[in-house]
């Protein structure tokens, strides 16, 4: 009985929650989601950023992390949530916290989430850029349209479950190349399924269906994820969450802070 | 001329292999100097894989010390796992390091840190990546010195074929020693040989190459005598005497792959005179030196900062015996009250006051585990291994655990010890059931839990069982599943105790690692060579592999484990100094025949084991009597 309750008292209750957006480049693509979580735990501490804890023996700090690149996948539009037990200044949260960050993940911005919001619904597809060396932009719009026309395309992954097949056609809500001669650049865009359908599953799918064989290693980014229109787009997921002109809403830390403080009532 | 990084060579390789981020660097206070403004360049290596070696205090600490030096630059390396070295040799990617991406070969020197020998496949790796001759006598000027360091280079013998040098104990100032012998050979122009004497001859740098071993007809060794004048007939080992002016590390690295401990490390004291039998750390890390309780805690403070870490570890080899450890973990738990920060003792003494430490300690975070070694099963046993902890002592000490809310604890013992009989391996299974008796009786619920966990004994150079014979692995396997039986046969218990052990066969592949001699290294080379790296991995190693080997070479490996040897028999090692006197040594051994238990001789007067006179070090422990202040609370700056 006793030894279920911890000494002393409760952390103190989480007063405010962020919404924060970063990135994931270059060398820093081939850390696995645990290895961001772990970074990001270290550098909370090392910025002083006062998080709200869980009780019991191990308590953790309140973070909730909203899907994640594979490991060796790049990203531009990674969204994580965290909640404080001391309300924060956003702005310098975000420069200290990317200041304490290796250099790759980069905290690009930080929004106070309203009450009562969730952010995973939000998120239905991502935008993927898939950089393709060595292969030429013809090969890669052939095999592009060789990929839509098929109805279906089982294609293996190995998961901690063992070998599975999913179907790589269905997820895809578009896909389109560009480029040159010598690097295609394919453009896809995807809905968030499950299991999921990642980049890898996508250039199987090509090389299934019309002999894609990159020779060297493709380079995939995720560009955004969030809500997905009628028409295709992948839109910002944080949209709903910054002060709009006509009324009061949380602030925003970020890159065109003070033209959204300028336009805003105060 | 600059040495270009190989990442680039690199990238293209890291998707298709497993972890690639271990080979990327960039851990949180890393550096990577300019190469042209230093010109003495180390390359330190831990030989196991980046989860493992990363986190070892050796190596940080080395790190940091060489490159706090304006000139002198150091980086890492650690064995890549064999799907990464089978896409390099394909690519001719060569061994790099992980800070810079820059090749070993380029490096002055190769600094190896030796925890564990079963490390020595993963060297010849790691040489065969590089580019660099497996042996020394094939290197020439544009090769690295191959350094060996850490407690296995306490017998080089068996890797003397691939090493140059090998530096026996503390590194912090010998490392700059070298560098300043190196350093001035460079200027000097002088050739590989030259700067090897000069190494061996400024002391404390052990170069194989100028001793000869002669053998007697039948196998044992006559003399090893060194053959060049002015080489020391015995090579001593390094002592650093004040813990408080070498803080390392200051800048713990923070990695971005997982490793094996995920916390900060600051090392509470060096060296240990509770003088079990069989515990080499003990014997070769004379005398015990503490680092102050104000000097703990600027490590902590510094540490913490630098890193974000939200445990730290106290280490020692017997943490609990730092003469003020109840003024540490009060004034650390003091100082980070309400701040989610834990601070551990990862090795424990059987007695209660472990119990009040723990609590304290985890007072700020998360509970760590206990763990508990009386290390011998049986009273008698543990006389022979000097472990003095009587079966009350654990029973108590247990449930003392049990009252105060632990609901698991780890027993941990060992199999193989001299004199050991059947007899002695089946009290351990009684010690547990008493421990689980005691426990439910004092919290009044069945649920308590302990685990058994086994290792096997292997004898080591430079302690007082250094003589004795090893346990044959039929035997050991055979005495485990006895053990596991008694365990299983009380059902009122057998739910309660856990029970982990590893069969006896790689610690024989140990045993000849340790006790073995320069003919060994024939032996390793031919593992190599059928493909063993990883030794210390079960997946990986294969004892059959060793026994195939060793028979190609024509070494029996019997020999050199169970045999048990006379003290007249000159060994591999004698030629290295450890400070201990052999015939301390020798007469500690019939002591333990005797079933002869001796004191602490931090609370004994001096009985002469030889380390202090011989090296002009002497014990260095407290109180002090200070006190830890609290740190001063200001305002989170990021608060509005």
């Amino acid at each position: 009985m006793a030894r279920n309750i911890p000494s002393g008292p409760p952390p103190p209750p989480p007063v405010q929650k962020l919404r924060l957006r970063y990135t994931k480049r270059g060398r820093l693509r081939f850390t696995s989601h645990r290895d961001i979580a772990r970074a990001f735990e270290r550098a909370l501490r090392r910025a002083q950023v006062p998080m709200a804890y869980s009780a019991g023996f191990s308590p953790h700090p309140k973070i909730s992390w909203v899907g994640a690149a594979p490991t060796g996948v790049a990203s531009e539009a990674e969204y994580v949530e965290i909640s404080v037990a001391e309300r924060v200044d956003l702005v310098r949260l975000q420069q200290a916290l990317d200041e304490s960050l290796p250099a790759g993940i980069d905290i690009t911005e930080v929004v106070e989430a309203p009450l009562g919001s969730n952010l995973p619904d939000r998120i239905e597809a991502s935008d993927w850029s898939i950089l393709l060396p060595g292969v030429s932009l013809d090969t890669a719009q052939q095999a592009v349209s060789q990929f839509l026309t098929a109805a279906e395309i089982p294609v293996e992954r190995l998961m901690k479950q063992g070998l599975r097949t999913l179907d790589a056609r269905a997820a895809v809500v578009r896909m389109s190349a560009a480029g040159d001669q010598d690097c295609a650049t394919l453009s896809v865009v995807v809905r968030h399924v499950t299991p999921a359908v990642r980049p890898d599953d996508v250039l199987s799918g090509l090389r299934s269906v019309a002999d894609l064989a990159p020779p060297m290693p493709p380079q995939a980014t995720r560009l955004a994820q969030g809500p997905l229109s009628e028409t295709g787009e992948v839109s910002d997921p944080l949209a709903p969450d910054r002060p709009s002109p006509e009324g009061p809403g949380a602030t925003r830390a970020g890159a065109d802070l003070e033209q959204v403080a300028a336009g805003s009532p105060s | 001329m600059p040495v270009e990084s190989l990442f680039p060579r690199l990238e293209p390789l890291l998707p298709t292999v497993s972890k690639p981020i271990q080979y990327v660097g960039g851990e949180l206070n890393s550096q990577v100097k300019d190469w042209d403004e230093t010109d003495v360049r180390w390359a330190l290596m831990y030989p196991d894989a980046y989860e493992v070696g990363l986190p070892n205090q050796g190596v940080m600490i080395l790190y940091e010390v060489l490159n706090e030096q304006p000139r002198t630059l150091a980086e890492r390396t650690y064995s890549v796992w064999p799907d990464m070295a089978a896409k390099m040799r394909e690519a001719g990617v060569p061994q790099f390091t992980v800070d810079g991406h820059r090749p070993v070969k380029d490096f002055d020197v190769l600094g190896i840190s030796f925890s564990t020998e079963l490390g020595y496949t993963n060297m010849i790796e790691a040489l065969d990546l590089a580019g660099i001759p497996l042996h020394a006598r094939d290197r020439d000027e544009s090769h690295p010195i191959v350094l060996a360091g850490g407690h296995a280079a306490f017998n080089p013998e068996p890797i003397a074929d691939f090493l140059d040098a090998a530096v026996l104990g503390d590194g912090e100032q010998a490392v700059l020693e070298m560098t300043a012998v190196i350093r001035q050979a460079k200027l000097d122009g002088a050739d590989r040989e030259e700067t090897l004497l000069r190494l061996a001859r400024a002391g404390g740098v052990y170069v194989p190459r100028f001793y000869d071993v002669d053998y007697l007809p039948d196998g044992r060794i006559a003399r090893v005598v060194p053959n060049r004048p002015d080489v020391p007939f015995r090579v001593h080992k390094r002592t650093v005497m004040d813990l408080d002016e070498w803080p390392y590390p200051k800048q713990p690295l923070v990695p971005l792959a997982e490793t094996v401990h995920e916390r900060m490390s600051v090392e509470i004291f060096r060296g240990c005179t509770r003088g079990c039998r069989f515990c080499q750390a003990g014997m070769i890390t004379r005398p015990v030196r503490e680092r102050s309780l104000t000097g703990i805690g600027e490590m902590v403070k510094t540490g913490l900062e630098a890193t974000g870490y939200e445990e730290v570890g106290l280490l020692s080899l017997s943490s609990a015996d730092h003469s003020e450890i109840g003024e540490v973990a009060k004034g650390l738990a003091d100082r980070y009250e309400g701040t989610q920060t834990s601070l551990s003792l990862p090795s424990t003494r059987v007695d209660a006051f472990n119990i009040d430490l723990a609590q304290e300690l985890s007072r700020n975070g998360r509970r760590s585990g206990l763990t508990f070694a009386p290390e011998g099963g049986s009273e008698r046993l543990r006389k022979v291994i000097n472990k003095m902890v009587s079966k009350q002592d654990l029973v108590d000490t247990v449930t003392a655990a049990y009252s105060a809310g632990w609901r698991q604890v780890k027993l941990y013992f060992m199999v193989g010890l001299p004199t050991e009989t059947d007899e002695d391996v089946l009290e351990i299974a009684e010690m547990a059931r008493d421990v689980i008796r005691a426990g439910r009786q004092a919290t009044g619920t069945r649920d308590v839990r302990c685990t058994v966990s086994i290792g096997g004994f292997v004898p080591k150079p430079h302690t007082p069982f250094q003589w004795a014979s090893q346990l044959d692995h039929e035997t050991t396997d055979r005495r485990l599943k006895l053990l596991r039986n008694a365990i299983n046969d009380d059902r009122s218990t057998a739910k309660a105790i856990g029970y982990r052990y590893h069969d006896g066969k790689p610690g024989i592949v140990e045993g000849l690692l340790s006790r073995g001699d320069r003919r060994i290294g024939a032996v390793i080379e031919q593992v190599w060579r059928d493909g063993g790296r990883f030794d210390g991995w079960s997946e990986h190693f294969s004892y059959e592999r060793w026994m195939e080997a060793a028979t190609k070479v024509g070494v029996d490996v019997s020999w050199y484990t169970t045999r048990e040897r006379e003290e007249s028999e000159v060994l591999p090692w004698d030629h290295l100094d450890s400070g201990l006197d052999k015939e301390w040594l020798w007469s500690d051994w019939q002591d333990a025949l005797a079933e002869q238990d001796l004191d602490d001789c931090r609370w004994i007067p001096c009985f002469d084991c030889g380390v202090c006179p011989q090296m002009g070090t002497d014990i260095q422990i407290g109180p002090t009597g200070k006190t830890l202040l609290p740190l001063t609370v200001v305002k989170n700056p990021l608060s509005v």
